[in-house]
């Protein structure tokens, strides 16, 4: 964007509008994002638990319902104890936010559409979420109540151990693609599902479980909310916090669940490759066309954030049906569980790969980009993707109203 | 056992301390100086054919009338009693123990009466005992922990004494 | 830790940490309603638990004095508020037997069906507070659910949906309208495979018994030391159930039921209904015990709705005149205790002849369940304490009363 802006604009300037506008649309990914998922949420629980869930803010659905509490929330006062650290307390909301916030810079919405394309984008991503973990720590240490203290104690044992298994899980699908980056690991996916990492071998298929409750953990969701088990810690980190800091602390989860979610998507579910390769089918991704490749884009944007969308409401399900761990199963949960079968996967999918180095479905490997590991610019990549493309037996095939009814149920 | 056969052991073995039984009452019930309480419910606990195991509960009774015409009339001497409902888990049996206590210790107005506590015999005993001695004020001696459980450390008075008057006042909060 | 500096061995080997005390309540989730701990803590571990109890302390006993037994009923009502019925049937019975009034058979019935029908709504809220207390939300809900039938049952017989004030002394207020005994037959038949939900949910999840199974295990001995009954003592192994071990004037009202008291003997539980298997890490006497016990106590209870039943519509006749509301009582006291969903709740009725009592006086059965939350809590992880506080299922209006 940038590139395109210069034409008009001085670099600086150019440079700045562009990481303006990607920062504004990540900032509305995010709030819109938690708008949602908190409405998605109560859904949800609602349903689950035989009730109707928001009915009234919005129409029939309740949609408008967390922008109601949303104003509500601004509304009340910003309370801050008196024993808090003043400092650290105000700004530990912030802290939270911005590294759940800053993971989506490096995550693609669809073939290219990333505000950063890092060459190490899921080194990137694990990394600041990891730094989501401070936010609460300061919060509980701050807030200079007790139970902020345990939930920020526990919250500082549980994301730091959790870690471990879940860095091994993610190396796998990097391991099998061969880059960090997660532009170049959604295009390798291209295709039917079974291109997907999930299906490339058996251990992948393992590690993507242990990867999902470790990402669980990693952003507190319940059976693992332990830093704010409101039966035993009241709420935790964010007991003392009120009004509009406290939904930041809302928001900062929610859009961490989205950003593990996405990943999920991204490393085991081919990003925003369907099930199906429909826009082969209608001939889209291979188009010269940018239009063309515009809308294919689009397709792929709903069809991951599908699979995202999937992935979070898969953890409101867990949540909102199975009892809270103590503590002690939680770290054993991780060190004696995640931790060895993550290292079982990894090990398992490197002689996997070594011994058969298309994967398990070997006669589809077309949809494989393979000769091209190393892209450096979102040229080469076009160019490979294309290329690919048109050596492709199934590609402008079958482009028919087929094609199109399929699209409505991707 | 029957009543009386129980009552003639019980009587052999501690003598004077068992003043009054009454059998007839609708759940019989025997009296037992303060004196003697201690030795008899671990009698009554340990003994393998009686095994009175489970304390229910300890209540005291405020037999007082503080409306003088009609205390005239009222049947009773003033005092204050301690009932233990014991039972047995392995026998299935029942058996009240009562306990007479002045309403004051020496007949000076605040000067608690004082009965022993049985919390070395049952743990339950504990928190019965302190409620009697936070709603009725009753000293238990040797209690290990005598305060009060239900109302606030720095209540005055003993609620379900009969005399008891509420306070008009409590930290600010109105009484009456 | 209380660590002597001067010790070296300590500055070596050991960090000095030190303890810390954290209030647990009166306004806090888990302690069902206002009840206060007192942990003192070294990092996670509880070192000890304090309860400290009195904030819904409203005198009832005091109350009891002033009123006649009649009046005291809604009072009650108010103590262990999620059991109403059995508490107006204690009070009744204390009563009844303070006046030696015999009931006739139809009343017997109607109060086995509904103190029966109220121990299921009291362990569904029990059962579900626990799984709240454990971290899931949903069970809780789903009790609530077939509570509420229960409930809109109550209503249709006495008006009320709490406080019932329903059984009193001599019978009942009113009789069962046209109709309700259909109804009561169909929700039990509804209430029959939600049961297995439960099951599934909680019972058997493998979360939950981690969390419960050989948590806050209490011996048989200490159980009936610290007075604890009901499922609690039950839960322990002890077989004691006043419905069948109780004194004549109660245990008459179950004559002819057929029922097993739940308790585990040789290792089984009572085989009349199909039941989860016992996990292997559960031991007896843990909180998995405790709420299993509840668990089968309402299915022994839906046994005991159906029965009454049919007793009570083969009954011709009164279902029981309640006594004038300033009846004269006898000179005398009587202590009668029932079974209520939270164990034996005992009253306690001194009369000096006068229609008003002397004394009237509520054992509590939470209150002796609580005390031995001490004892329970020592060494346990602060996740423990809610387990095993809500394990107990206390009420606090109960306790305090």
């Amino acid at each position: 964007m940038a590139e395109y802006l210069q034409q008009y604009l001085p670099q600086s300037l150019a440079y700045l509008t562009a990481a303006l506008v990607h920062a504004v649309l990540i900032l509305v990914v995010v709030a819109l994002g938690t708008l949602i998922f908190i409405w998605l949420e109560r859904k949800v629980s609602g349903r689950i638990q035989d009730r109707l869930g928001p009915t009234r803010v919005g129409g029939k659905f309740g949609w408008l319902q967390t922008l109601a509490d949303g104003l509500k929330l601004i509304t009340k006062e910003d309370l801050r104890p008196a024993s808090a650290d003043s400092m650290l307390f105000l700004i530990a909301p912030y802290v939270s936010l911005c590294a759940s916030y800053v993971a989506y810079i490096a995550l693609p919405f669809a073939d290219g559409w990333v505000a950063i394309h890092l060459n190490v984008a899921v080194f990137f991503i694990v990394a600041v979420l990891g730094l989501e973990v401070f936010g609460v720590m300061l919060a509980g240490y701050a807030s200079g109540s007790k139970w902020s203290l345990f939930g920020a104690m526990r919250e500082a044992a549980q994301v730091v151990s959790y870690e471990v298994p879940l860095g091994i899980c993610v190396v796998v699908p990097v391991l099998i693609a061969g880059t960090m980056d997660l532009v170049a690991i959604g295009q390798m996916q291209a295709g039917w599902f079974f291109n997907w990492f999930l299906f490339h071998d058996p251990f992948t298929f393992i590690v993507f479980w242990v990867y999902f409750t470790c990402a669980t953990a990693s952003v507190n969701r319940a059976p693992f909310d332990l830093a704010e088990a409101e039966s035993e810690l009241v709420a935790g980190f964010h007991t003392e916090y009120s009004g509009v800091r406290w939904s930041i602390f809302f928001m900062a989860e929610y859009s961490s669940m989205v950003v593990v979610s996405a990943l999920a998507a991204i490393l085991f579910f081919g990003g925003w490759n369907g099930p199906l390769p429909i826009t082969h089918w209608l001939g889209l991704a291979d188009s010269a066309n940018p239009l063309a490749h515009y809308v294919a884009n689009l397709l792929g944007l709903i069809n991951f954030l599908g699979k995202a969308i999937a992935g979070v409401t898969f953890m409101m399900w867990v949540r909102w049906t199975l009892p809270r761990l103590r503590i002690d199963q939680v770290m054993a949960t991780c060190l004696k569980y995640c931790t060895p079968i993550a290292a079982f996967g990894f090990a398992g999918a490197v002689i996997w790969t070594f011994l058969f180095p298309g994967g398990l479905v070997i006669p589809n490997k077309d949809w494989v980009v393979q000769e091209e590991y190393q892209l450096d610019e979102p040229q080469a990549q076009s160019a490979a993707s294309t290329s690919a493309a048109s050596t492709s037996p199934l590609a402008h095939a079958d482009s028919g109203l087929h094609a199109e009814e399929h699209h409505g149920t991707d | 056992m029957s009543g009386h056969e129980f009552v003639d052991r019980l009587k052999k073995q501690f003598g004077d301390a068992i003043t009054t039984v009454n059998l007839e009452a609708i759940d019989p019930w025997i009296e037992v100086k303060p004196e003697g309480l201690l030795a008899l419910c671990r009698y009554l606990r340990d003994e393998p054919d009686l095994r009175f195991n489970m304390l229910n509960c300890i209540s005291g009774v405020d037999y007082f009338e503080p409306d003088e015409k009609k205390a005239a009339k009222a049947g009773f001497e003033p005092h204050i009693e301690v009932v233990y409902h014991l039972s047995s888990i392995v026998h299935k049996t029942t058996l009240v123990l009562k306990v007479m206590l002045p309403r004051w210790k020496d007949d000076q107005p605040g000067n608690l009466p004082e009965v022993p506590s049985v919390s070395s015999i049952w743990s339950t005993a504990d928190w019965h005992e302190r409620e009697t001695f936070d709603l009725m004020g009753v000293h238990f001696s040797d209690h290990p922990d005598l305060r009060r459980i239900l109302c606030p450390e720095d209540w005055v008075g003993h609620a379900l004494r009969k005399d008891y008057e509420m306070p008009l006042e409590y930290h600010g909060i109105r009484g009456r | 830790m209380a660590t002597q500096t001067d010790d070296p061995r300590i500055i070596e080997f050991d960090v000095r940490t030190d303890e810390m005390l954290v209030n647990m309540g009166p306004q806090h989730p888990s302690t069902h309603g206002v009840l206060r701990l007192v942990l003192r803590t070294d990092g996670e571990i509880v070192s000890e638990a304090t309860p400290h109890i009195g904030y819904l302390h409203r005198c009832a006993e005091k109350i009891g004095e002033n009123l006649t037994p009649r009046q005291w009923i809604p009072y009650t009502d108010r103590m262990d508020y999620l059991a109403g019925m059995n508490m107006n049937l204690g009070w009744s019975l204390a009563v009844e037997k303070l006046m030696n009034l015999e009931l006739p058979e139809k009343a017997r019935h109607l109060r086995v069906l509904i103190a029966e029908m109220n121990r299921i709504a009291s362990h569904l809220v029990g059962m579900g507070a626990y799984g709240l207390d454990l971290g899931t939300f949903s069970p809780f809900l789903y009790a609530f659910r077939e509570r509420e039938k229960i409930l809109d049952l109550f209503e249709e017989v006495c008006g009320a949906r709490l406080t019932y004030s329903y059984i009193t002394v001599g019978g009942a207020t009113a009789d069962l309208p046209p109709g309700w005994l259909q109804k009561c037959e169909a929700f039990l038949d509804q209430l029959r495979p939600v049961i297995d939900e439960y099951h599934a949910l909680l019972t058997t999840n493998a979360i939950f018994v981690r969390r419960t199974a050989g948590i806050g295990v209490l011996s048989a001995e200490k159980a009936i030391d610290y007075g604890c009954t009901g499922p609690v003592l039950r839960g322990s192994g002890v077989d004691y159930d006043l419905r069948r071990d109780g004194e004549q004037r109660y245990t008459e009202m179950y004559d002819g039921y057929a029922f097993e008291v739940i308790v585990e003997r040789d290792g089984h539980y009572p085989k009349d209904h199909d039941y989860p298997p016992v996990p292997k890490t559960a031991v007896l006497g843990d909180c998995w015990h405790r709420f299993y016990v509840r668990m089968l106590e309402v299915m022994q209870a839906m046994d005991l709705v159906r029965q009454a039943i049919d007793r009570y519509s083969m009954c011709s006749g009164d279902w029981g005149t309640p006594v004038k509301l300033t009846e004269k009582l006898p000179k005398g006291d009587a202590y009668m205790e029932t079974e209520c969903p939270r164990g034996q709740m005992g009253f306690y009725i001194v009369s000096n002849g006068g229609s008003i009592p002397l004394r009237a006086r509520a054992r509590s059965s939470s209150f002796c369940n609580l005390s031995v939350t001490y004892d329970l809590c020592r060494g346990c992880l602060i996740a423990d304490v809610p387990a095993i506080v809500g394990s107990l299922d206390i009420v606090m209006g109960e306790i305090d009363r």
